[in-house]
């Protein structure tokens, strides 16, 4: 099989539908199972009470929020590297989704720190870096909106996803180098969860719900995206047609 | 089982608004973005079925 076939987007872009369809069909499935296990399976939290359920939208928010960046800039580096066209595309079909999951793993932060912290919104070093995150999108699809040429605009979006990457390891190291009332991590490569099993399932399958979702809408971005620059070539009229 | 009826399920121990707000926050813009893009979709189609070179 010949994968480079599909770095042009007249034929990616069949294939980015089927599995589109298919992620979404997923991403359904694994949120519909991961909300069983988090509202019916998982007990309620000893301390916070049935507060802490937020944290099935919360923490899968706030991965997505990071790993869609760090392949956002993925996408943008090898488009800056080897002048693909798809590429570019690819990164920017990610921003607008990295920065809603990035604006829900915010949102629902603060409605968690309420009832447990005290207070909607500290300025410690998770929650800043997290906003930053945020800013690096807005600035990302700012720019990129800002410059006519989309070859050009790719450029630009490029360097900025890239010199932003340095914000990833912050966000994700900022509860151990700095004192935070945010709490360290629950679940990491390197310790045994300090969670109960069935939270921390539900937790897991959500996450993978959120992945798989963001594949499909990215995907159904993309497809936007290469229709609208690949205008002027006969298979996208062609496709409008046979669409009608 | 977690909850002894539909209310309290709904009153989520005292914290609905919390919760809930979290909930429908991500399904509100999980919607959202699904529609728009459909939009999306549909005006790109549109612009190209029209053919115009100027509007392309």
């Amino acid at each position: 099989m010949n994968w480079f076939k599909y770095s042009s987007p007249q034929s990616f872009f069949p294939l980015a539908g089927t599995l589109a369809f298919w992620f979404g069909a997923l991403a359904l499935a694994a949120c519909a199972a991961g909300l069983y296990i988090g509202f019916f399976r998982a007990p309620t939290d000893a301390q916070q009470g049935e507060a802490y359920r937020i944290i099935f939208i919360h923490v899968p928010a706030a991965w997505m929020s990071m790993f869609l960046y760090l392949v956002m800039a993925f996408w943008a580096g090898l488009g800056l590297a080897f002048n693909t066209r798809l590429s570019g595309m690819m990164a920017s079909a990610i921003a607008p989704t990295g920065a809603l999951f990035t604006f829900l793993a915010l949102w629902t932060g603060s409605l968690w720190g309420k009832p447990t912290w005290g207070t909607w919104w500290v300025w410690d070093a998770r929650l800043t870096s997290e906003l930053i995150l945020l800013f690096l999108y807005f600035g990302f699809m700012a720019l990129q909106a800002a410059i006519d040429d989309p070859r050009r605009a790719d450029k630009a979006g490029a360097v900025l996803a890239l010199v932003g990457v340095v914000n990833i390891p912050i966000i994700y190291f900022s509860v151990k180098w700095w004192n935070t009332l945010h709490q360290g991590a629950s679940v990491s490569l390197t310790k045994a969860p300090t969670m109960a099993a069935t939270m921390l399932a539900g937790m897991i399958v959500m996450a993978f719900g959120f992945w798989f979702y963001s594949i499909a809408a990215a995907l159904m971005r993309a497809r936007c995206i290469m229709l609208e620059r690949e205008r002027a070539s006969d298979w996208t009229v062609e496709y409008a047609r046979g669409s009608a | 089982m977690n909850w002894a009826s539909w209310d309290n399920f709904l009153a989520m121990g005292g914290y609905a608004f919390y919760v809930w707000g979290s909930y429908l926050a991500a399904l509100g813009l999980v919607i959202a973005e699904i529609v728009l893009l459909a939009l999306r979709k549909r005006k790109v189609l549109g612009r190209l079925r029209a053919g115009r070179p100027g509007s392309r």
